[in-house]
C-alpha cells in the first residue's frame, strides 16, 4: 500500500467512523454538553460574583477577587483539574459517591470563572460613568444603578469574548478524562481517543474533533453575529429631527402661577 | 394635558462649600428660587456652576453649608429619596441606551415608586405626549436626534413628579437646529410653574424666561438679580467682561 493511502486511512477510515458513530451521539454528546453546559452555568455565575467583587470599593472583597484570578488564569487547566478532581475525590466520595463528574465540573467552573470575571468587570468598567449618575440621580441606589443599568450594558459590550469563553470550555471539557470515566461516563474525545486505541486507528479520534468543531464553529458564527450587531446596532430607522417644527405652545398646559 | 407641577417647592442654598483636594470649587454658594421660579446660573466654565447642581441633589456631599427643599434642610435625609424628588437633567442626556424610550421612563416608576407595569406604561405614555414624543416610544435612544433625547431625558425626571427640576447645560450638547425645542419645552415648564435651576450658556432663555439669574465665578456667586439687572445693569466688572465675550 502506497503511504498516501496509508495516511487516508489512518484518519479517514469510514468503518472505523461508523463503528464509534453510534457511541458518540448517545454518550459522548450528550456528556460533553453536561459538561460544557453545567460549567458555563457555574463559571459565569461565580464569574459575575468575582467581577462585582473586583470593582467593590471595599478591598477585601477585590483582594480576595484578585488572588484568586490570578491563582486560576495562572495554572494549567490540566493541573487544577487533576488537583480538584483527585484531591476533592475522597470527600465527595462521601457526598456524591463515586462519580467524577461533579467534581470535574466544578474544576472547569473555577477555571472558566477566573476568564469570566475578568470579561464581565471589563465591560462593566467601560460603561461610562455618566450612566451611573443619571442612575443615581433618578434615586436609584448604588445596587440598583448596578444592576438594572451598569450591569446589563457592560455585559453586552463583552458578549463576544464571553462566548468566546464558552468555546475554550466546550474543548476543555475533553481534559475530564484525566479523573478516570467508566463507560457510560465517557465524553467525545475519550470515545474517539478509546476507539483509536484499540483499532490503532485515528479516524474514530477524527470523528470527534468533528463533533467539537460542530459544536464550536457556530459558536464562533454566533461571536461575529453578535459582535456585528453591537458594532452596528439593529437595522434602524434614521432619527428624523422634528424639533423644529414641535407643536409645544399649549401642550403642558397654562400658567399655573 | 398639562404637567403637574403642583408638587413643586421653594429651593435655597446656603453657603455651600466643596473642596477637591485643594481645589476649592464652591467657596459659600447662595441660592434662592422661589416656589415655581426659575433661576438660571450662568458664568465661564470651571466656575462651579455643574457642581453646584450637583450638590443640590447631593450627587456630590458639599462639604459644609446647607440645601433646604420647602424650608427644610435636606442633608441629613437619605439621598436615594431626596433625588426622587429633585429631577436632573444632564448635558449628555444620560438616557439608558440598552432600554427603549418607554423602558427608559418607566424603569424608576416601577422600581422606585412601585407602580405597576400598565400603571408606569401609562404614566410614561403621557409624559412622552407632553415632550411630543409619543411616537418614539419604543425606539432606542440612540435613533433619536440629539434633541428628542434630551425630552426623553426631561420626560424621565417630570414622571417622577419632583418637586425641583435641575438643567445642566441642557442643550450644550445638541446642534444648534436643535437646540430650540428643547429650550421651548423648558420655558414650557417654566411658565407651567415648576421651580428650576437651569446652568445655561444660552443667555438668551436666561434674559427670557428666568425669574432671576446668578453669575458664578470661581466658586462663588458674585452677581444676582432679575435678568434685566444682570444683563442691563451689571455692576461687578467680571460680570461685564463675561456678559461682553458671550453677547
Amino acid at each position: 500500500m502506497d503511504p498516501l493511502s496509508t495516511l487516508w486511512e489512518t484518519f479517514f477510515d469510514w468503518d472505523s467512523m461508523r463503528e464509534a458513530l453510534p457511541e458518540m451521539l448517545t454518550v459522548g454528546l450528550p456528556n460533553t454538553l453536561i459538561l460544557a453546559v453545567s460549567a458555563a452555568l457555574l463559571g459565569s455565575v461565580l464569574g459575575m460574583l468575582l467581577a462585582i467583587a473586583g470593582i467593590s470599593r471595599t478591598r477585601w472583597l477585590r483582594w480576595p477577587a484578585r488572588v484568586y484570578t490570578d491563582i486560576f488564569r495562572g495554572l494549567p487547566a490540566a493541573a487544577t483539574i487533576l488537583l480538584i478532581g483527585v484531591g476533592l475525590a475522597p470527600l465527595g466520595m462521601q457526598v456524591w459517591g463515586p462519580d467524577p463528574y461533579p467534581l470535574g465540573i466544578l474544576a472547569l467552573s473555577l477555571i472558566a470563572a477566573a476568564y469570566i470575571g475578568e470579561i464581565f468587570r471589563s465591560g462593566i468598567q467601560s460603561v461610562e460613568a455618566a450612566q451611573l449618575e443619571g442612575a443615581r440621580a433618578l434615586g436609584f441606589s448604588w445596587g440598583e444603578a448596578m444592576r438594572l443599568v451598569i450591569v446589563p450594558q457592560g455585559i453586552r459590550r463583552v458578549l463576544p469574548a464571553w462566548v468566546n469563553q464558552l468555546i475554550a470550555l466546550i474543548k476543555d471539557s475533553s481534559l475530564v478524562y484525566f479523573l478516570g470515566l467508566v463507560a457510560s461516563q465517557r465524553e467525545l474525545f475519550r470515545i474517539g481517543q478509546d476507539y483509536a486505541a484499540t483499532t490503532g486507528n485515528e479516524s474514530a479520534l477524527l470523528l470527534a474533533g468533528l463533533f467539537y468543531l460542530a459544536l464550536t464553529v457556530p459558536l464562533t458564527h454566533i461571536v461575529n453575529w453578535i459582535d456585528r450587531r453591537l458594532r452596528h446596532g439593529r437595522p434602524t430607522t434614521a432619527p428624523d429631527d422634528d424639533d423644529l417644527d414641535l407643536a409645544l405652545p399649549g401642550a403642558l398646559g397654562g400658567s399655573q402661577r | 394635558m398639562s404637567i403637574d407641577t403642583t408638587t413643586s417647592v421653594s429651593l435655597s442654598v446656603r453657603d455651600v462649600h466643596l473642596a477637591f483636594g485643594p481645589n476649592r470649587v464652591l467657596r459659600g454658594v447662595d441660592l434662592e428660587v422661589a416656589r415655581g421660579r426659575t433661576a438660571c446660573v450662568i458664568g465661564p466654565s470651571g466656575s462651579g456652576k455643574s457642581t453646584l447642581l450637583r450638590t443640590i441633589n447631593r450627587l456630590i456631599e458639599p462639604d459644609r453649608g446647607d440645601v433646604l427643599l420647602d424650608g427644610r434642610s435636606v442633608l441629613r435625609d437619605d439621598p436615594d429619596a431626596l433625588r426622587q424628588r429633585v429631577g436632573m437633567v444632564f448635558q449628555q442626556f444620560n438616557l439608558f441606551p440598552h432600554m427603549s424610550v418607554l423602558r427608559n421612563i418607566t424603569l424608576a416608576l416601577r422600581r422606585i415608586r412601585r407602580l405597576s407595569e400598565d400603571e408606569a406604561v401609562a404614566v410614561a405614555r403621557t409624559q412622552l405626549e407632553l415632550v411630543g414624543l409619543a411616537a418614539k416610544a419604543d425606539a432606542r435612544p440612540a435613533h433619536l436626534s440629539g434633541g428628542q433625547q434630551q425630552r426623553v431625558a426631561i420626560a424621565r425626571a417630570l414622571a417622577l413628579q419632583p418637586q425641583v427640576m435641575l438643567f445642566d447645560e441642557a442643550t450644550s450638547a445638541l446642534d444648534p437646529e436643535l437646540v430650540k425645542g428643547v429650550l421651548a419645552l423648558m420655558a414650557e415648564l417654566s411658565a407651567g410653574g415648576m421651580t428650576m435651576v437651569v446652568v445655561t450658556h444660552e443667555m438668551g432663555f436666561a434674559r427670557e424666561v428666568a425669574d432671576s439669574v446668578a453669575f458664578m465665578d470661581r466658586g462663588v456667586v458674585l452677581e444676582a438679580g432679575e435678568p434685566a439687572a444682570i444683563f442691563e445693569r451689571a455692576e461687578h466688572p467680571r460680570l461685564r467682561r463675561f456678559l461682553s465675550q458671550v453677547l
